[in-house]
């Protein structure tokens, strides 16, 4: 009976430890300051850990990131200038938002790029269809066909 | 033309599933599965003043690391670190020039590493904050910089040198940087 409960105590233990760890105490000067520091570090990738920024991640790299953030926030530089400062270091890799420049041109217009090819394909079979639908005699039957469409329907309605 | 579009999702699929297997494979061959490339490539080698590990008065410079040489990032609390160490003590007989950049560990544990271990550092960079590791894009250990005779970082490894890594990669750019410095 105790055990599960044990397990349970662990189990919250163990949730409790990971979230404290990714918490860092920094005094902020202003409730802006600290509103652009959660922005920052959740635009920057964990260079580590790859699928997380570094404010949810408990890489110790992410947390020397964080305060790195943190000291150049309190140095008075830009958010642009704390970007750029991490990709000097780490590369296009840690903005979760890549800058638009050649390599990425790919990136940030191929999804647009093949919406728009699916929509033209869309419009292109559309009208094809319409031109073979105009086009196409109307759908008469000759009158053998009719007299052979009438008796298998009769046929049927008899069977049921 | 009819017969055209119908092959053409087929030929699309090929072509994806071609591109996702040369990715794979590629990564297969490379020695680290996650290697980014490094923005300081072909930059200097960041500016730095710090201490020696073995010597606390000594300050070591950017203008110390004389290329061609590797610059080997490591610490005691690094697992992989010990496992690439006696490749480094090899590497280093054989004359290849290492310098180390002991990041963010505590020099007392580094000397009596370097004491146990034998130290193949020619200079040994106590960069105890992680302040010179930063300026490097380091977010672990063992990282390896090449760094050609201007003092240029020419290539970044992550991960453990082994010998397979020196004979198939390493060996001959650290051998091209020695060729293009005469």
């Amino acid at each position: 009976m105790i055990r599960p409960l044990n397990w349970l105590a662990l189990g919250l233990l163990l949730i409790i430890g990971s979230v404290s760890a990714a918490v860092d105490t920094f005094e902020f000067s202003s409730e802006q300051e600290r509103d652009r520091f959660y922005a920052i570090g959740a635009e920057l990738r964990c260079p580590k850990c790859q699928n997380q920024n570094i404010a949810d991640s408990d890489a110790p790299i992410a947390s020397d990131l964080r305060k790195e953030v943190y000291r150049l926030l309190e140095d008075g530089q830009s958010d642009e200038e704390i970007v750029d400062y991490m990709v000097a270091r780490y590369g296009e890799f840690v903005r979760y938002k890549p800058a638009l420049n050649r390599e990425t041109l790919v990136l940030w217009f191929g999804p647009l790029f093949f919406l728009l090819a699916g929509v033209l394909a869309i419009v292109v079979m559309v009208r094809r269809r319409q031109k073979v639908a105009a086009s196409a005699p109307a759908a008469e039957l000759s009158p053998q066909e009719q007299q052979r469409l009438d008796d298998l329907l009769n046929k049927k309605s008899q069977d049921d | 033309m009819r017969r055209a579009l119908l092959i053409l999702p087929l030929l699309i699929f090929l072509v994806l599933a071609g591109f996702f297997l040369s990715s794979l494979m590629s990564k297969e061959a490379g020695v680290t599965e996650l290697e980014l490339p490094s923005p300081l490539l072909d930059k200097p080698f960041p500016s730095f003043e710090l201490p020696s590990v073995l010597d606390e008065q000594t300050r070591i410079t950017q203008a110390d690391l004389k290329g061609p040489a590797l610059v080997n990032i490591w610490a005691t609390w690094c697992v992989a670190c010990r496992v690439e160490h006696p490749v480094l003590n090899r590497l280093a007989a054989e004359g290849v020039v290492i310098y180390g950049v002991n990041y963010k560990d505590n020099s007392a544990d580094a000397i009596k590493w370097l004491k146990d271990f034998h130290n193949p550092y020619q200079l040994n960079i106590s960069d105890v904050d992680g302040r010179l590791g930063l300026d490097l894009g380091v977010y672990g250990a063992p990282e390896t910089y090449l760094i050609d005779a201007q003092g240029h970082i020419r290539y970044k490894f992550i991960g453990v040198i082994d010998d397979r890594v020196w004979d198939t990669n390493l060996a001959a750019r650290y051998q091209a940087l020695i060729e293009e410095a005469q």
